[in-house]
């Protein structure tokens, strides 16, 4: 036995939960199951609480609290299922509405502090809600806020183990049940196992994937390629959320580049071709004086636009408020004003630029009402859950739903383990890990970095299989793909570096997105149809046959799909009413 | 409207000798320090060693460096035409280059 065998045999953990993805979803699941007897593991690639979608998250978080006027779970859950064009699982929708309250409460005890007037808790509009609905903390603030919330809630749990800068890189399944996952260790490139009775999934979405994207730049699909590879089954992953009008250019930090949004609706902002004409109105719907064109019209009217060499410079539209007077402009946007002027963005002088850009994945790890997958002791939570979503994600669930889930996958997980024996399997664990480390230590001089590979498919991604798709594209992009995974995945130039050798977490990640986006174009493919988020140019209408969702899982290592009907939901279950 | 910002970069593990690698990087105005630091790592040299997460909202805290003699937050600062020297933070345990040990300790292993 070599030392780097004994150090690795030596370093292995034993928990009953493993958390593989430390966002708000995560660190949820590690209070839930903690707070149920068991002992946790949360890991993350990054640094705990700091990486992933929670922290970049600016906006609103939507609950049925009815603080500012009446509302219900009902109503929220309506709303929500409208949004998902008839895709929706109903029971993990309706979990979202039901117990969102109690979370956002349970967070307040916890210190979050939401923006209140009075003795209420502040909730405003947003774009495809019935009702004021959606809470935040001051100024823009929501998603930092939640993260350090919940970053320190989790200290004060001795029975949860935190670990930053730990990659997980499999899960190890045996006999049909969870027994621990392989991980890299970055500080030192060791590949370390970990026993655990049950395993949470709560490594986000995959908008790393998309050249264009609004998230941290970790979450490359990870979520649903470990799910996928343990034998979980992932849903609805045609549904890309692209945001409208993500912020190009000029460069903007310290915003979340979908800013602009709640802007262009409060003091009408203007959108603009290369040619500083207003164009919503060529694509069949009215942009005057209003200023409200739906997001998927805005996002189609500014992808036509630069197609016919209309575009701006970065390739979108121009958001122009130079028609607003100043003292306005700064009434609206309060002291982001003073925030863009920092970065060299005086509006009241020049316009922006916008684009559509990934933004959230509907589609995920197929789960039940308590998280569980397919693979016993596998579970999932938050953005890499599918389903809840159907084609379309309202806005502001994405937080409720990190909470939520990330409770109920917690409680589960922990409730497991209770009844499950350890199913340890020594050689399994050998193997597996043997197969990693031949992965991870390969390098091959004339290779590529992985890093130059991440780019040309977050590339091939964005004009293949990006917001509007055709069979044509998404084929060509499952070809280039492919052929990646046979020639140069199997040829990557690493570094030898021992300390955090960015190229060997590179090439761990690359794997992933290739799954994920394999993922992705495979389900493209098969929904000939246009629907929320999915839009086919070759087949722009939707299909009422196709109100049916798309189940993928692999088939000896390749992906094979069935339709199945959307979980429905016994509405009579649902609460009443709830007053102000 | 393209400039070059010109980035001298300290690079080196703990315990060894340390060199500068200067580098320069195609720019618009407005583009951060990171944004450089992220091209090098895909147009010149994988192996710079560098911590990021958020890119884009000031808000993961990861990406911290000595900047011609300054802490600062490398994407907040942004490419200029003169010359920058980036070296990791002085009061940190070094790793490698510009990655020093910020990870609270109890979430190491």
């Amino acid at each position: 036995m070599s030392s780097q065998e004994r150090d690795r045999r030596m370093l292995r953990f034993s928990v009953d939960v493993l958390i593989a993805g430390a966002g708000a979803a995560g660190m949820y699941a590690a209070i839930a199951a903690a707070r149920a007897g068991a002992t946790v593991l949360l890991v993350d690639k990054g640094q705990i609480g700091r990486g992933g979608a929670t922290v970049m998250a600016q906006m609103t978080v939507a609950a049925a609290l009815a603080e500012e006027e009446p509302d219900s779970v009902a109503l929220h859950l309506d709303d929500t299922l409208k949004a998902g064009r008839g895709l929706c699982n109903e029971e993990l929708a309706a979990l979202v509405c039901s117990e969102g309250p109690k979370r956002i409460r349970e967070m307040e005890e916890w210190g979050i502090r939401w923006a209140r007037e009075g003795q209420r808790i502040k909730q405003v509009m947003a774009p495809g809600h019935s009702v004021k609905r959606c809470c935040y903390v001051d100024f823009l603030n929501t998603g930092p806020a939640v993260a350090a919330t919940l970053r320190r809630k989790i200290t004060e749990f001795s029975k949860i183990r935190r670990v930053s800068n730990f990659a997980v890189v499999e899960i190890l399944v045996c006999d049909g049940r969870v027994m621990g996952a392989i991980a890299l260790d970055l500080t030192n490139n060791q590949l370390l196992t970990i026993q655990a009775r049950a395993a949470v999934v709560s490594a986000g979405g995959l908008t790393k994937v998309y050249a264009r994207n609004s998230a941290s730049t970790n979450m490359g699909g990870e979520a649903y390629a470990l799910a996928l590879w343990a034998g979980a089954e992932l849903i609805d992953m045609e549904f890309v959320q692209f945001f409208p009008i993500g912020h190009l250019a000029p460069r903007l930090v310290g915003m979340d580049p979908i800013m602009w949004e709640p802007f262009r609706y409060k003091v009408g902002g203007k959108l603009l071709n290369g040619q500083f004409e207003e164009f919503i109105d060529r694509y069949g719907s009215t942009d005057f004086g209003q200023y409200n064109a739906t997001r998927d019209i805005a996002a189609y009217a500014i992808l036509k636009e630069v197609e016919a060499g209309r575009g701006t410079p970065h390739g979108g539209a121009y958001l122009d408020f130079r028609h607003i007077a100043e003292k306005d402009l700064r009434a609206a946007f309060g002291p982001v004003i003073d925030r863009l002027l920092a970065n060299g963005i005086d509006l009241s002088r020049m316009p922006v630029e916008v684009g559509p850009m990934a933004h959230y994945h509907m589609g995920g790890i197929r789960v039940d009402a308590n998280m569980r997958t397919r693979i016993e002791g596998l579970y999932a939570a938050g953005e890499a859950v599918g389903g809840s979503n159907g084609a379309n994600r309202l806005s502001g669930n994405a937080i409720t739903e990190a909470f939520v889930f990330g409770e109920r996958a917690g409680c589960a997980a922990a409730d497991d383990v209770k009844a499950a024996n350890s199913n340890w399997d020594e050689k399994l664990a050998e193997e597996s890990i043997a197969r990693l480390e031949r992965f991870g230590r390969t390098s091959d001089d004339n290779g590529i970095a992985p890093i130059v590979l991440q780019t040309e498919l977050q590339r091939i991604m964005w004009d293949l299989a990006g917001p509007f798709r055709t069979g044509d594209k998404l084929t060509r992009a499952q070809a280039r793909i492919a052929e990646i995974k046979t020639t140069e995945l199997r040829h990557l130039h690493l570094g030898n570096e021992r300390e955090f050798n960015l190229d060997v977490q590179d090439g761990f990640e690359l794997r992933a997105m290739m799954t994920a986006a394999e993922a992705v174009v495979y389900a493209a493919l098969g929904r000939a149809e246009s629907r929320g988020a999915h839009q086919r140019e070759d087949f722009p209408l939707a299909d009422y046959q196709l109100i049916k969702n798309q189940v993928l899982e692999l088939r000896d290592g390749e992906l094979v799909c069935r339709w199945a009907q959307p979980v429905r939901l016994d509405r009579s279950q649902l609460e009443k009413p709830l007053m102000p | 409207m393209s400039s070059i910002a010109k980035l001298r970069v300290k690079r080196g593990s703990f315990g060894q000798s340390s060199r500068y690698d200067d580098f320069e990087v195609p720019y618009e105005d407005g583009m951060s320090l990171l944004d450089a630091l992220r091209w090098i790592r895909i147009h010149r040299d994988s192996t710079l060693g560098i911590r990021y997460s958020c890119i884009n909202a000031n808000a993961c805290k990861t990406c911290v460096a000595l900047v011609d003699g300054e802490v600062e937050y490398t994407c907040m600062v942004k490419l200029k035409p003169t010359p920058i020297r980036v070296e990791p933070l002085p009061k940190r345990r070094l790793i490698r280059d510009l990655i020093t040990d910020i990870v609270p300790s109890d979430e190491k292993l």
